[in-house]
Order: C-alpha cells, then sequence, then structure tokens
C-alpha cells in the first residue's frame, strides 16, 4: 500500500510541475484579454399586460386540463399574433405562430412561450400539475448483485476491524463496541446484497510463533463471528480465515503497530 | 475467557513447585546436555594428503578435488590446510612408524601443531589389470601405535579413467563420512522451506535446496500462500498448509516434482501442521473440526481421521518421535504456550518445558531423546532462541544467542546440524548450524526464506 501511495504522489508532483512549467512558458506570448462584452437590456416580460407598441401579442397559451394524473395526457394550446418566430421551451422548440400539441409529462412542468417581434420579445407561461406517486428511480449500481467492486467498498469502507490484547481472544468493551457497530453495517450490506458472504479473518502480531497463532487467529476469527451471529447476523454468511501472523497491516516491531495486527479484519467471502 | 481450573491448578504448580524441581534437576543434569551437544557438535580436524597415482597420476587431479570437496561439503570436518603438511605424505600403513621427528611418517606429526588433525587420511591409487583400484585409509593420529590407529583401510575399483576416479572418491567420501556421520549422511539430504521471492506480499511456495543451499527449485505454483511444510521419513512427501482455497488447508505432494497427492481434509476454518509417523503411514495434525484447534490422527490420505486429545486449549505443531509412540506438541498456556510431551493415543499428557516464556517448535532429534525448539526464556516475547533439550532429564542447552529471531529449527538426519530460520540479517533467511551451535551457515539470500525441514532426500 505504501508503495501504490507514494507512486501516486509522485504523479501528482510530477501533473503539477508540467502544468506550471507549461503555464510559464506561454506566459510571455499571451496577447492581452479583449474587453469585456456590453451588458444586454434587461428582457421585459409582459405577458397579460398591455402589449408594448411593435411587439408581438400572445393571445393565448394554455394547457389542458391543467392538473393531470401521471400517465394522462394533456393539451397545450397557444395563438400568437405580430411574430414569426415562436419558440416554446422544456424541450419543445420553435413552433408556429399557432399550434396544439398533446403531450403527457411526467412531472408538474413550467412551459415558457417567447414570441420574438421586431422591436422586441413578448413572453408567456402555462404550467401543467402531475399528481400521482414519485415513480421509481432508475436502478442503482448498489442493487446489482453482481458488482464485487462495490459490495467490496462497501466492506472496506463500512466495517472496522475489531482489536485483541496480546494472546488473547476475549473481546473486551472497545472491541464490543466495535462488533456491535459492524453488526449494523453487516445487516446494510446484506439488505443491499442478499447473496454476499463475508470473510472473518483472525490475525496476530508478529511475536508468537506463527504455528500457535495460526490456532490463536482462528479463535479471534470464531469470537468475533459468534458475536455477530448473536446480533443476527445468519451464521451461513459468515466464513472464518485464520491468516495466524502471516497477513500484517504493518511490520514495525512495536506496540502501536502489534495492536494494529491483533484483529478481526473483514473482507468479502466467495 | 475465564481459564478452566484445571488449568489454573497447573499454572499454580508451574509458577511455584517447577522451578525449584527444575533448578534441582538443571545442576544435576546440566553437564549432560552440554557434552551431548558438544560431541555432537565437534568437528573431526582431518588432514587428506595429495594422493597420487601409479599408472593412474593422469586421473589424480579429479580424484582429489572430488575427495577433498566430498568431504568439505559435508560440513561434518574441519579440512587442514595442505600448506601446513610435513615433508613426508605416508600412502601405505606401512609407512608409518613411532617417531619421525615431524618429518610426517609418524602420526604424532600430524596431531601436532601447526597441522592438529584429529585424523588422517592417505592412500594412494593404481592401474592394475586395466582397472583402477584405490587403497584408502583413514587413521587417528592420536593414538601412538599405528595398529591401533587405523579407522579405515578400504579398496575401491572403477575404470581406468577420468569417471573411475571420480567414482571412486564418492566411494571413499562417503564412506569417511558414514563412519563419523553415525545414523545417516548428509549427502543427498534436501531441506524444504518456504519462500517468498516475487517481492513482499507476493506468494509464499514451497521450495526444496540441497543441505548445503545449492541447487535451490520451486515445488509448488499456488500463488498463495504455502506454509510449515513437513516431510515423510523416507523423503518422498511433503506436506504443507496451503491457503489457496481461502481456509488454511493441507495439501500433500511429492517431493521431488511437487506433483500434488490426495489428502482429505476435514470441514474445518483449520487443517494444518502435519507430521508423518516413523512408518510413513499416518499422519498427525491440526484441526479446528470440533472447535478449538487439536491434534487429529489420520492414514496419510486424510481418511480414517479420528482426534487424540480432548484438552479444550489450542494445540499445534505435534511432532512424532522417531522412535517410541509419542509425540511432543505445542498447548495454549498460561500465559504463554509451552511444550508438551503425549502418548500417541492421546493420554499421558504431561509439560515437559518450565513454564517460563514461550516454548515453542519442537523438532525430534534422530535418536527420539533430545529435541531443539524455540524458546522466550528470560527475554522479550518474541525474541526466540534455538535450544535443545534432552526430554528424560529436561536439561537444557541455549545453542543461539539473541541475534534477531531464532526459530523452527529442524535436525539434519545425520543428527549432527540443525537448520532454522532467523532475520539476523534483516529478512528472515535459512541458516544451519552445529548441533553445538558454531559453524552457522546462511544457505539463503534471495527474498524471504522461512519454516525450514530437513529430508533424507
Amino acid at each position: 500500500m505504501k508503495n501504490y501511495s507514494f507512486r501516486f504522489e509522485k504523479l501528482i508532483f510530477a501533473l503539477t510541475l508540467a502544468t506550471a512549467l507549461l503555464a510559464a512558458s506561454c506566459g510571455g506570448k499571451k496577447n492581452p484579454l479583449p474587453p469585456p462584452p456590453p451588458t444586454p437590456p434587461p428582457a421585459a416580460s409582459n405577458a397579460g399586460g398591455a402589449p408594448a407598441p411593435g411587439r408581438p401579442v400572445v393571445a393565448e397559451f394554455t394547457i389542458e386540463p391543467s392538473t393531470i394524473e401521471r400517465g394522462q395526457s394533456a393539451v397545450m394550446r397557444w395563438t400568437v399574433t405580430g411574430s414569426s418566430n415562436v419558440s416554446i421551451n422544456n424541450g419543445i422548440g420553435t413552433v408556429a405562430p399557432s399550434g396544439t400539441r398533446r403531450m403527457t409529462p411526467d412531472a408538474t412542468t413550467t412551459y415558457t412561450l417567447t414570441a420574438t417581434g421586431p422591436l422586441g420579445d413578448t413572453m408567456a407561461t402555462a404550467t401543467v400539475t402531475v399528481t400521482g406517486p414519485a415513480p421509481p428511480p432508475p436502478p442503482s449500481r448498489n442493487t446489482n448483485n453482481g458488482n464485487r467492486g462495490t459490495l467490496e467498498s462497501r466492506v472496506q469502507s463500512d466495517l472496522r476491524d475489531v482489536l485483541y490484547d496480546y494472546d488473547s481472544n476475549n473481546v473486551s468493551d472497545a472491541a464490543r463496541t466495535a462488533l456491535q457497530a459492524d453488526a449494523d453495517a453487516l445487516k446494510r450490506i446484506f439488505a443491499d446484497f442478499p447473496n454476499a458472504s463475508v470473510n472473518v479473518e483472525g490475525h496476530c502480531d508478529e511475536r508468537g510463533s506463527a504455528e500457535y497463532n495460526l490456532g490463536l487467529g482462528d479463535r479471534r476469527a470464531s469470537s468475533a463471528r459468534d458475536f455477530l451471529v448473536q446480533q443476527g447476523i445468519p451464521a451461513d454468511k459468515l466464513k472464518t480465515i485464520s491468516y495466524g501472523k502471516e497477513r500484517p497491516v504493518c511490520t514495525e516491531s512495536d506496540e502501536s503497530c502489534w495492536q494494529r495486527n491483533r484483529r478481526a479484519h473483514f473482507s468479502v467471502g466467495q | 475467557m475465564t481459564m478452566p481450573i484445571s488449568r489454573s491448578k497447573s499454572r499454580v504448580a508451574g509458577v511455584v513447585l517447577l522451578p525449584v524441581l527444575f533448578l534441582s534437576a538443571a545442576t544435576l543434569f546440566a553437564q549432560d546436555i552440554l557434552r551431548w551437544i558438544n560431541t555432537t557438535g565437534a568437528k573431526p580436524a582431518l588432514a587428506v594428503i595429495e594422493f597420487r597415482g601409479s599408472g593412474s597420476q593422469q586421473f589424480m587431479d579429479k580424484f582429489n578435488q572430488t575427495l577433498f570437496n566430498d568431504l568439505q561439503g559435508s560440513a561434518l570436518f574441519d579440512l587442514r590446510p595442505k600448506s601446513m603438511f610435513p615433508l613426508n605424505n605416508p600412502q601405505r600403513p606401512e609407512d608409518l612408524r613411532p617417531s619421525d621427528g615431524g618429518q610426517g611418517f609418524a602420526l604424532a606429526d600430524w596431531a601436532a601443531t601447526p597441522v592438529s588433525a584429529s585424523h588422517l587420511v592417505f592412500g594412494y591409487t593404481a592401474a592394475q589389470n586395466g582397472v583402477l583400484v584405490l587403497y584408502g585409509n583413514v587413521d587417528d593420529t592420536r593414538q601412538s601405535n599405528p595398529q591401533s590407529a587405523s579407522l579405515m583401510a578400504s579398496r575401491y575399483s572403477g575404470s581406468l579413467d577420468e569417471a573411475g576416479a571420480i567414482h571412486v572418491a564418492h566411494e571413499f567420501a562417503n564412506d569417511i563420512i558414514q563412519k563419523f556421520g553415525g545414523s545417516g549422511s548428509l549427502l543427498g539430504s534436501r531441506i524444504y522451506f518456504s519462500s517468498e521471492r516475487a517481492g513482499s506480499k507476493g506468494p509464499d511456495e514451497i521450495w526444496a535446496m540441497d543441505w548445503d543451499g545449492q541447487n535451490q527449485k520451486q515445488l509448488t505454483r499456488l500463488n498463495s500462500l504455502s506454509l510449515y511444510p513437513s516431510v515423510s521419513p523416507d523423503g518422498s512427501r511433503v506436506a504443507f498448509t496451503s491457503w489457496a482455497r481461502g481456509t488454511p488447508r493441507i495439501m500433500m505432494i511429492d517431493s521431488m516434482s511437487g506433483r500434488a497427492l490426495p489428502f482429505y481434509n476435514q470441514e474445518a476454518s483449520v487443517n494444518a501442521n502435519v507430521s508423518f509417523t516413523p512408518d510413513g503411514k499416518q499422519v498427525y495434525y491440526i484441526s479446528s473440526a470440533v472447535g478449538t484447534p487439536r491434534i487429529f490422527v489420520s492414514s496419510i490420505d486424510g481418511q480414517g481421521f479420528r482426534p487424540v486429545s480432548h484438552r479444550d486449549g489450542i494445540e499445534v505443531e505435534p511432532k512424532v518421535n522417531p522412535k517410541n509412540p509419542s509425540l511432543l506438541l505445542v498447548v495454549e498456556g498460561s500465559p504463554h504456550p509451552q511444550i508438551y510431551q503425549m502418548n500417541s493415543d492421546g493420554v499421558g499428557v504431561e509439560r515437559v518445558t518450565n513454564g517460563q516464556g514461550e516454548a515453542t517448535n519442537p523438532a525430534w532429534h534422530p535418536d527420539g531423546q533430545h529435541f531443539a525448539f524455540s524458546w522466550t526464556s528470560g527475554i522479550a516475547a518474541g525474541n526466540f532462541n534455538v535450544f535443545v533439550m534432552d526430554i528424560g532429564s529436561r536439561t537444557y542447552a541455549q545453542l543461539t544467542h539473541g541475534e534477531g529471531r531464532n526459530e523452527n529449527p529442524t535436525w539434519a538426519p545425520d543428527g549432527k546440524h540443525l537448520a532454522f530460520m532467523s532475520n539476523r540479517s534483516g529478512k528472515f533467511q535459512i541458516y544451519t548450524m552445529l548441533a553445538n551451535g558454531t559453524d552457522v551457515k546462511q544457505l539463503t539470500t534471495q527474498g524471504v526464506n522461512r519454516y525450514p525441514v530437513w529430508g533424507v532426500k
């Protein structure tokens, strides 16, 4: 892992350096910035008000019925005079000066009609209200059981190591807290991944013999598994694997590293 | 976890009574184990003369080179430098006389400084009837009478060419090694071990090498953890613990080809730590099939298994005695694991180490009376040293002295050498030494190499 992060840092550094060099080399040749464009006058919206002279008139812009249930349709009608360029937003686009259109919107939508004339625009709005339950969201990647990557990331991020004392598989108060949190997280994971199984790995620090630690790691994994089963996790979802002291997370010979290695760790099962 | 009452009792006994018993035993018998390791570990000092040939002189360079290399390579001998040899080199026993004034025709000339040899290896070859004949002798230089000094006086024959000269040199060297090696020779023996050579966090595979570190050869390609090898008494099978299928399981392979042999694993989170019986028909191993890992016995293919111990503590490392129907094993202790002995049917369980520190990795000497082990007695947890104990008197001697961790000793078939693993140079590597802790040699350098076990082939 150290190697990876080291390489990643080097990559970032190299990219930063390259960007800086590029900027520096381009700086001398850069042209002065052009002046900002003039601010356009605010567009007046006067639908329903007195039409300004020379502007188009929106005689009608309605949707009937104005309230529908989801799946039903409604009809939009519009009549515009004094404009040769009429458009409606929300995906309708340019339309004839007068016309109708049948629509089945999924959700309540407000449409804006814009009629362009020689002296300015005239705008009008119409709203159709859609009632009924929200549709289900599109299928999420999280409910795709074939997706190991997401299950792995959940197991990696949601489940905490359970730590043990030297030469012991006793579940301490701290370990109990960790295991209770792990039980809750496992319930959520198994709800999202009904076919998944999770390995409970038992690990040890470097001090005892490799052979004895194989037995001790088995006990640690079993004690963690038993606790989780008591919390309602199905036993057949959890498989214990002892690694003894063969897969340490760190290799320093001091208590802080030894403590990190004396652990039950979770990984995705087969 | 609360300790069962029986174990609490033994803890009291261990703390209060045993050191007293042990100290008195140690005082009585300490000399025995020291004498044993020193006689077992001391090396004869050989003076090997330059052999000459009568009608076969053109092959003698090869002959002398082969004889010297075989004797040197056995690690059994201290070969004295030829530059210190006296003027006269005897070729026949008749050449020897009671005294020669330091000129070389007296054994005393070879025993004295600067040669300081304990034994003289001498003789010659001759072409006789189209055959190359070797007359080879070994004499004890510390005997004043040439007649009683003779240990070996043998004749060997081979073809009258270079191959014949090499052949008779090998035969003579083998006989000398057998003469000094007792039960067995190192020649042809191999050390099996776990090696991680594809960078850290890479897979550990099972490897084999000759007793001197030559011909290192990879046996498994499981791309997983392959650890704790053991070897059958005839050297034909290697069993080890594999994580290739998730949980640790026992795998059995052919020791030459690495080909997998059938072994039935019980349904269990752990099956590991195989030890073969002397007849090679059964194995003892540990399994968590009924809860805490404990000792089981089965036939060599894993069938017909049954538990042989019913303690509720962790039991690992069963090691079958090569001579008696009993085994050593490591049992969870308070505070730390200790070595126990029990009958092969699981009764008569008795602790043999004194309860201090962690005592682990028992390894029987071929005599079935002594065993090597790793122990943290008197030092920080984890800083193992290799010790050897006499099972009868419980006296022990320390063979390594705090140079890193020193673990997993294993006896050579000759009963004079041990291999072990040590991280004295940084990463774990495999070393050999003599039974008295001297003549330490590093056999591996590439990657990380652990868990050696010494087989007859």
